[in-house]
């Protein structure tokens, strides 16, 4: 018993309470019509589509810059690149991986930057951070309407210049990851087995790097920055490396997104996808100074989980459309949990 | 050498001010507006904006940095003009019927908030701010389902065409400026919304009550140092909750005077600006996380909303795209919050260190006045 009870104050009550109500849900389905199989198949696509940008925020955390409500940055760099490799025509996996090649550039020096000036307000991160987030994305507002973009599959048709809101990749890399070996079971079940893998693949490189001597050091800067810096270690150049890598992953992971979602969203799309991602992770167990694949993993699943399955299950058991609403609760509460426990603030 | 510096230090002071101030005066030509169009716009906004601004004060007074959480007060506020109208209160009596509605509820809302923030002491306005998206959760369910559901709505014309829930926009007509011109006050081409203006003056005066009475001086205290002040007897915790319920409850009054102005309401996304708006106006205004005051506030309106009402006209001169504009004074304003937060908190850790280094000194000039 005692290790049930030590077992719930860890893993913590909201997060029991999604993950019943999830399996609540799932159980729900078959009442309401909901195909089981094609639920499943939906939450499996969702969770690839969005667990690169929750895997993103790992190395912030773990060096001890809270939660990267700057995420957006990162995106921008990512929708450089996907217009870029649109732009150049390039197509299949070359378009894909060109995306992720042409974006790489940018989301370094964005995240140098960026990792530079967190490093001069230790301990107002995450404020900061938002409304860095908020003001790169207006700033590059302006930017997709003046840059020489021409492809006339990218911009406006009756002006001829600045870039559509949405453009479809169709044609170029749309689906590329999902089709990817993609196993077909019955009629409504599809496992996306490319877009998986290259999800786990993203996931085991973390996990590679948290355990080399950098992803140790930077560990350490997290969890007591008075001990590394004791010990040797560079803080602000571990902080700064965290923060780049946090920015490259969210580029790569706006790529994978849009190849799943068949669009590239500009403009002021991305000022709240980082929301969505912090949510993932604190509901996956993480907490603001400490992230794990396993919190990644097991939180977008069931994060991406709730998403799907609460717009389909609660609007035919009551007949209205909530999910919205809900979903606007569950994921601020989880997020304001996890603002509200007690943990070292880092100054 | 000390002139040199003390220029210097007010430079770096005031950085933000300036930045805005060059920025603001550099749009007015290429907007092509004439200065008494500006006049007047900075004169309507300075009654329409100054009282939700002002609810961002006593939380700065008492260290708890920009109230993000004022969003919940404006949200009060709504709710009371929603019934207002659908009571049918006309005039200014429709507005202190929508202020009696919101107060209880921002109260609460304050007390909550207080709460949420004393458990996230050190990062209470990125608390704030989700805060804020949370009861904006809450807000939609009230407002989208239980209206006309659970608690019913009289007058069928603002509800939603299913039947229950409150329409997309909400027309004020009744209650339209009904503030603003109780006493209409023309002084050459400018309209003066005087009792507005009265009100804002009378908020002023309250601020500068509240900061001499054993509540305010705690407050400043608690802002000071937490430690101190609770070694010295002070109650934090209750004081911080104070701070926020008082703002939040400003914070519904400001949101009632803004849509009163404005004269219709976005049921749904009105208040979601509400505190970044603010923000941005105290900011440029030249106060910091830590440090705020009056003239912070109205130096912050007056600069801020003298560039939104410039800078789509420039935009669209300048650039040939008025969408230019829309966008570059979206990223000022978050521009804005980002680099006085940067600004302040590169400053403070600058500080931090140079009262290290003269530590240092002190201790180091016994040693060697012992040797000589």
């Amino acid at each position: 018993m005692p290790d049930l009870k030590k077992f719930i104050t860890d893993f913590g009550w909201p997060r029991i309470i999604i993950f019943l109500f999830l399996i609540f849900l799932f159980m729900a389905a078959p009442f309401v019509n909901v195909r089981i199989d094609a639920s499943i198949a939906d939450v499996l696509n969702r969770f690839g589509q969005s667990a690169v940008l929750v895997l993103a925020l790992v190395p912030m955390v773990q060096a001890g810059c809270g939660l990267n409500f700057g995420l957006p940055l990162g995106i921008i760099g990512g929708l450089i690149g996907a217009t870029m490799s649109m732009q150049f025509g390039l197509v299949g996996f070359a378009g894909f991986f060109g995306a992720i090649a042409l974006a790489a550039p940018f989301a370094l020096a964005f995240g140098w930057g960026y990792g530079r000036l967190l490093n001069k307000v230790k301990g107002e991160e995450m404020t900061i951070a938002m409304y860095v987030g908020f003001a790169s994305v207006m700033l590059m507002s302006i930017m997709w309407l003046i840059l020489p973009y021409n492809s006339p599959k990218m911009v406006w048709g009756y002006a001829g210049k600045g870039l559509r809101t949405t453009i479809s990749v169709e044609g170029y890399w749309s689906k590329i990851l999902n089709d990817f070996l993609a196993v077909r079971i019955g009629k409504f079940f599809i496992f996306p087995t490319g877009l998986i893998l290259f999800v786990c693949f993203c996931a085991f490189l973390m996990w590679l790097f948290l355990r080399t001597k950098t992803g140790t050091a930077m560990t350490a800067v997290g969890s007591n920055p008075d001990y590394a810096r004791a010990s040797g270690i560079s803080v602000d150049k571990m902080r700064t490396i965290s923060v780049m890598l946090s920015t490259l992953l969210g580029a790569v992971g706006i790529i994978v997104y849009e190849q799943s979602f068949g669009f590239i969203q500009l403009y002021d799309s991305p000022l709240f996808m980082g929301f969505p991602a912090v949510a993932a992770l604190l509901i996956g167990g993480a907490s603001v100074n400490k992230a794990s694949m396993v919190n990644v993993l097991v939180g977008t699943i069931l994060f991406q989980g709730l998403l799907t399955m609460t717009p389909s299950v609660i609007n035919s058991l009551l007949q209205n459309d909530m999910s919205e609403v809900i979903r606007i609760m569950v994921s601020n509460g989880i997020i304001l949990y996890a603002l509200t426990r007690k943990t070292k603030v880092t100054k | 050498m000390s002139g040199k510096r003390s220029i210097g230090r007010f430079l770096r002071d005031n950085a933000v001010v300036l930045i805005f101030l060059a920025l603001t005066v550099a749009a007015i030509k290429p907007s092509g507006y004439s200065l008494a169009y500006i006049g007047q716009e900075i004169i309507t906004r300075l009654g329409r904006n100054s009282f939700l601004v002002l609810a961002l004060l006593l939380p700065i007074f008492a260290g708890m940095g920009l109230n993000f959480g004022m969003t919940l007060g404006a949200m009060a506020g709504q709710v009371g003009l929603i019934f207002a109208v659908d009571w049918g209160v006309a005039g200014w009596r429709g507005l202190v019927f929508a202020v009696l509605i919101g107060v209880p509820i921002s109260v609460f809302l304050g007390w909550v908030c207080g709460k949420v923030m004393n458990k996230a002491k050190g990062r209470e306005m990125v608390t704030g701010y989700i805060l804020a998206f949370f009861m904006d959760g809450v807000y939609q369910f009230f407002v989208l389902y239980m209206l006309g559901q659970a608690i019913p709505i009289r007058s069928s014309s603002i509800l939603l065409s299913r039947g229950y829930g409150i329409r997309n926009t909400l027309n004020l007509q009744i209650v339209r400026q009904s503030l603003d011109t109780i006493v209409p006050l023309k002084i050459g081409p400018f309209m003066f919304p005087i009792v507005t203006f009265l009100v804002i003056a009378a908020l002023c005066v309250f601020v500068v009550w509240f900061k001499k009475i054993k509540l305010g001086q705690d407050m400043r205290a608690v802002g000071n140092d937490i430690v101190v002040a609770d070694a010295a007897g002070v109650p934090v915790e209750r004081t911080r909750i104070i701070a926020i319920i008082i703002s939040t409850v400003l914070a519904c009054v400001g949101q009632v005077i803004f849509l009163q102005n404005m004269g219709t309401m976005a049921t749904y996304s009105a208040h979601t600006q509400t505190g970044f708006f603010a923000v941005a106006a105290i900011l440029v205004g030249g106060a910091s996380v830590k440090r705020a005051g009056l003239p912070n506030v109205f130096i912050g309106v007056i600069l801020l909303h003298a560039l939104f009402v410039v800078s789509p006209m420039a935009g669209q001169r300048l650039f040939g795209s008025a969408m230019i504009g829309e966008y570059f004074r979206q990223f000022i304003g978050y521009g804005i919050i980002a680099l006085s937060l940067v600004l302040y908190a590169w400053r403070a850790r600058k500080e931090a260190a140079a009262a290290r280094a003269l530590q240092r000194e002190g201790e180091a000039a016994p040693v060697n006045g012992g040797a000589a």
